[in-house]
């Protein structure tokens, strides 16, 4: 089982990387972007069976390590 | 006096942080991350600064979760006092023993400079030696010390006194560095034994080093 966790600034944290993608797509005149957010992505290889197990331990990895809910949201996707 | 300093791998300003006390008369010992208790005989715990983990998934987390973080987590609730510098400030909120945290630098720059900053509340050990407004000159080098909090949370740093410092320009006025949310540069938790800034004040000890200013900072936990 596979954990595919997308890890993002919540929203009114500034993101200055997404910022500078930002920035940067413009000069290079991709000038339909209205907005970039930049986040990070933690994939997991999981020895679970049971999806609901799975996303439960995952949650509480996200909560007490991969993400830091002060300044991050987190969402799960569990692939059997 | 004996001041106990934590050394994770990646830590860089742990013998900077010797110097600086021992100048100031404390013996020292460097405690290893995976030491699981602090010796009775400690009477400050200092996280100092540096890369711990090599900043991996975000600054001073893997750090927070090793065995001495328990350990000096037990200790400030113990009452004892405890001092995060830089990295050290970041372990310090990824622990939760601190409010907020640090973000990247608003315009992504590592920045190592001299800074000013202002002495905000002194109604604590860090800063019992200085009066409001007084404003230093401290050197600051880090990618991420935008520090964050929300609405509520400086609310309530304000509320009890817990604001620390403020970057600011030679003469007071607001100059913010890295976007920090109201320019603040150290923080200490509501009991005031627990302190954190971005700001080092170890490297502020000699004439020579362009500031002596922080030794009234360590002189005030000692």
């Amino acid at each position: 089982m596979t954990a595919i966790i997308n890890i993002s600034l919540k929203n009114g944290v500034l993101d200055s990387q997404g910022k500078a993608v930002h920035h940067a797509l413009k000069s290079l005149q991709f000038n339909n972007v209205d907005d970039v957010r930049v986040g990070r992505q933690v994939v997991l290889t999981l020895n679970a069976t049971d999806e609901a197990t799975a996303r439960a331990e995952v949650t509480n990895m996200c909560e007490e390590l991969l993400a830091n809910t002060v300044i991050e949201d987190y969402e799960i996707e569990i692939i059997a | 006096m004996k001041v106990g300093i934590v050394q994770f791998p990646g830590t860089n300003c742990e013998y900077d942080t010797q110097y600086a006390f021992e100048k100031l008369g404390a013996q020292t010992a460097i405690l290893w991350h995976q030491e699981t208790a602090i010796a009775d005989d400690i009477d400050l715990v200092v996280i100092a600064g540096g890369f711990s983990y090599g900043d991996y998934l975000r600054s001073g987390a893997i750090a927070s979760k090793s065995p001495i973080m328990k350990a000096v987590k037990a200790y400030a609730e113990a009452g004892k006092k405890v001092l995060g510098i830089c990295n050290g400030f970041q372990v310090l909120t990824e622990t939760h023993m601190l409010p907020g945290a640090l973000n990247r630098n608003e315009h992504l720059h590592f920045i190592s400079k001299h800074h000013h900053l202002k002495v905000v509340n002194n109604s604590n050990d860090f800063l019992c030696k200085f009066e409001k407004s007084d404003v230093v000159n401290i050197p600051i080098a880090h990618h991420d010390g935008n520090f964050f909090i929300d609405d509520a949370g400086l609310k309530g740093l304000y509320d009890n006194e817990q604001v620390l410092l403020q970057y600011c320009d030679k003469d007071g006025a607001t100059s913010n560095p890295n976007g920090s949310v109201d320019s603040i540069a150290g923080i200490c938790n509501k009991a005031k034994n627990v302190f954190g800034l971005m700001p080092h004040p170890e490297r502020a000890m000699e004439d020579i080093l362009g500031s002596t200013d922080g030794i009234k900072m360590l002189e005030g936990l000692m």
